[in-house]
């Protein structure tokens, strides 16, 4: 019981002299998982539209070979990122330009180097996302788009992707979260996230133990929260457009709007009625 | 027939695999043409309509759009695409977006009309087919007649050419098919060029002037409905027909 006490103790005296180390930790760790999370998105929605981009084996070969090979650098980049650990890719990105260059050139601020490694790993895990989300939309709505003269890119923007949002959404709140936490390997590029503030407060004060229960708590309040808004988010999104009741115009129709017009004779009036007008 | 042809389909097959659906297909649709596909399942009638609209690349053969082949269209492909609309059994209607939205979409995008001449025209189409109260609403909260109808509106607000119907009402209650076979008809009186793959042989019937009989990727047999119906010259017609008319 008294170890309880003591911890209690400890944990209460780091938190009142260092605390504005943890919160702009936790600060930077919420500000990068952010940004990442919002540039990967980005990322991850224009290579998920590259990568169906259709093309047929009559089309030219330019087009074929075009397509075909921005597929394979999109499947590079994936494999890639997905294959290797975020904490080396950090490493690789922010000291090869030091070393190829003798160390004229280097990244300038650790946020750069830190933002661009967890949005071009998160656009990784999107891109994938994205494209299992296109791929679950019903088929007859990308021929619908097609069928009106929609190119690719726009059947994409206007009919596909805001139907594959729906099934992509949770998949963004899942990299958020795991952004918040994974960030944590920064540190090897001396950025200063939440979990780096624990390096630097066990540095000085050797409490070990009573840190890692502060920073315990920190993560999972920034992850509890941001799962809790993130469902709300989605239940926003499902109910908006569940149901939307159908606005009729009262000077047209002034019966129920939920008939079937099967025996509906205000339909058969118009249609008997119009005369022509081409 | 001295119209001018809209479209002509020249030797066109079609492959799957190793698996061939259309086979030296010759027809054309003329200006203000009704034309009736009719045929087995598994003929090759939507392959055919779906060549038409690109929706496949042909295997082989030509299909000129006013004497131009749409093969090589490049990036006319998209006002091709327009200029020929397209109504699918399964409708096809944008889920996302309302009845109007569905209809304005393509004015705006690949027609480039600004957005109020496009919403003022779609109301107008809308009308036409009695949907104009349900411009608000929603694919999902219409029937599949009043779907239909609007996917019909859709493809008309682009001004097309010539529509092309994939078994328009095959997916529809027995009572709601009326309602669409009624815009459907609208439509023909009112000289759209129409080619209609259908197994509504009273309309194929009545509203056409020219009936295409396919079988195995062939066209076996093409006539007027008369012709066709009451006369047909190839065996393959007169079982098919038996089987639809009741001998
Ligand atoms: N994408 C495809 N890949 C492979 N085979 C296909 C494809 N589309 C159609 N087929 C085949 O082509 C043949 C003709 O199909 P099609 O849909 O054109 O027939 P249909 O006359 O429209 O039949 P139905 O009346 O049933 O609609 C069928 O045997 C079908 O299996
Ligand atoms: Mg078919």
């Amino acid at each position: 019981m008294s170890k309880f006490s003591q911890l209690l103790q400890d944990v209460l005296r780091l938190c009142s002299k260092y605390y504005p180390i943890y919160l702009s930790g936790m600060k930077n760790t919420l500000l990068l998982a952010l940004i990442g999370t919002v540039l990967g998105c980005v990322i991850g929605f224009v290579c998920g539209v590259l990568n169906t981009i259709p093309f047929d084996p009559r089309d030219p070969f330019r087009k074929r070979a075009l397509v075909k090979c921005v597929r394979g650098v999109i499947r590079a980049y994936v494999e890639l990122f997905r294959g290797t650990p975020m904490v080396l890719q950090a490493v690789f990105i922010y000291y090869a330009l030091p070393y190829f260059t003798d160390g004229a050139a280097r990244f300038s601020s650790v946020w750069a180097a830190s933002i661009l490694v967890v949005s071009v790993n998160t656009g990784a895990y999107m891109t994938e996302s994205v494209r299992g989300g296109i791929i679950s939309v019903d088929p007859g709505q990308v021929e619908g788009a097609m069928a009106i003269g929609l190119t690719h890119v726009q059947a994409m923007m206007y009919v596909i992707l805001p139907q594959a949002v729906r099934s992509i959404l949770p998949q963004i709140g899942n990299n958020f979260i795991i952004n918040l936490k994974d960030t944590s390997v920064m540190f090897m590029i001396s950025f200063t996230d939440f979990f780096a503030a624990h390096r630097g407060v066990v540095g000085a004060t050797y409490l070990y133990f009573p840190s890692a229960v502060i920073e315990m708590i920190g993560y999972l309040t920034m992850t509890l929260i941001s799962s809790f808004l993130l469902r709300r988010m989605e239940q926003r999104l499902e109910g908006s457009s569940s149901f939307e009741l159908v606005v009729a115009d009262p000077l047209t129709l002034t019966s129920g709007v939920y008939r079937n017009p099967g025996s509906d004779e205000l339909f058969r009036e118009r249609s008997r009625d119009y005369t022509g007008k081409d | 027939m001295d119209r001018e042809p809209i479209l002509e389909v020249r030797h066109l097959s079609k492959t799957f695999g190793t698996n061939p659906v259309l086979k030296d297909i010759n027809f054309e649709i003329n200006q203000q043409d009704v034309i009736s596909i009719i045929g087995p399942s598994g003929s090759g009638k939507s392959t055919l309509l779906r060549c038409i609209n690109l929706l496949e690349t042909p295997t082989a053969g030509s299909i000129l759009y006013r004497g131009r082949d749409i093969t090589e269209l490049g990036k006319d492909v998209y006002s091709y695409r327009a200029k020929v609309g397209m109504v699918f059994q399964s409708f096809n209607l944008f889920d996302n977006l309302t009845v109007m939205e569905n209809c304005t979409l393509g004015q705006t995008r690949v027609l480039h009309r600004d957005r109020e001449e496009a919403e003022e025209y779609a109301l107008q189409i809308l009308s036409r087919v009695g949907m104009a109260p349900y411009c608000n609403a929603r694919p999902r909260q219409l029937s599949g007649g009043q779907k239909q109808r609007v996917a019909i509106a859709r493809a008309m607000a682009l001004d097309p050419e010539v529509i092309l119907f994939d078994e328009p009402t095959s997916a529809l209650d027995p009572e709601l098919v009326g309602e669409v076979l009624d815009v459907m008809r609208d439509l023909a009186g009112q000289g759209m060029t129409m080619a209609v793959v259908t197994h509504e042989m009273t309309f194929a019937r009545q509203v056409s002037n020219r009936v295409v009989f396919m079988d195995d990727g062939i066209i076996m047999e093409e006539g007027s409905p008369e012709e066709v119906f009451t006369d047909p010259q190839n065996e393959r017609t007169r079982e098919f027909l038996g089987r639809y008319l009741g001998r």
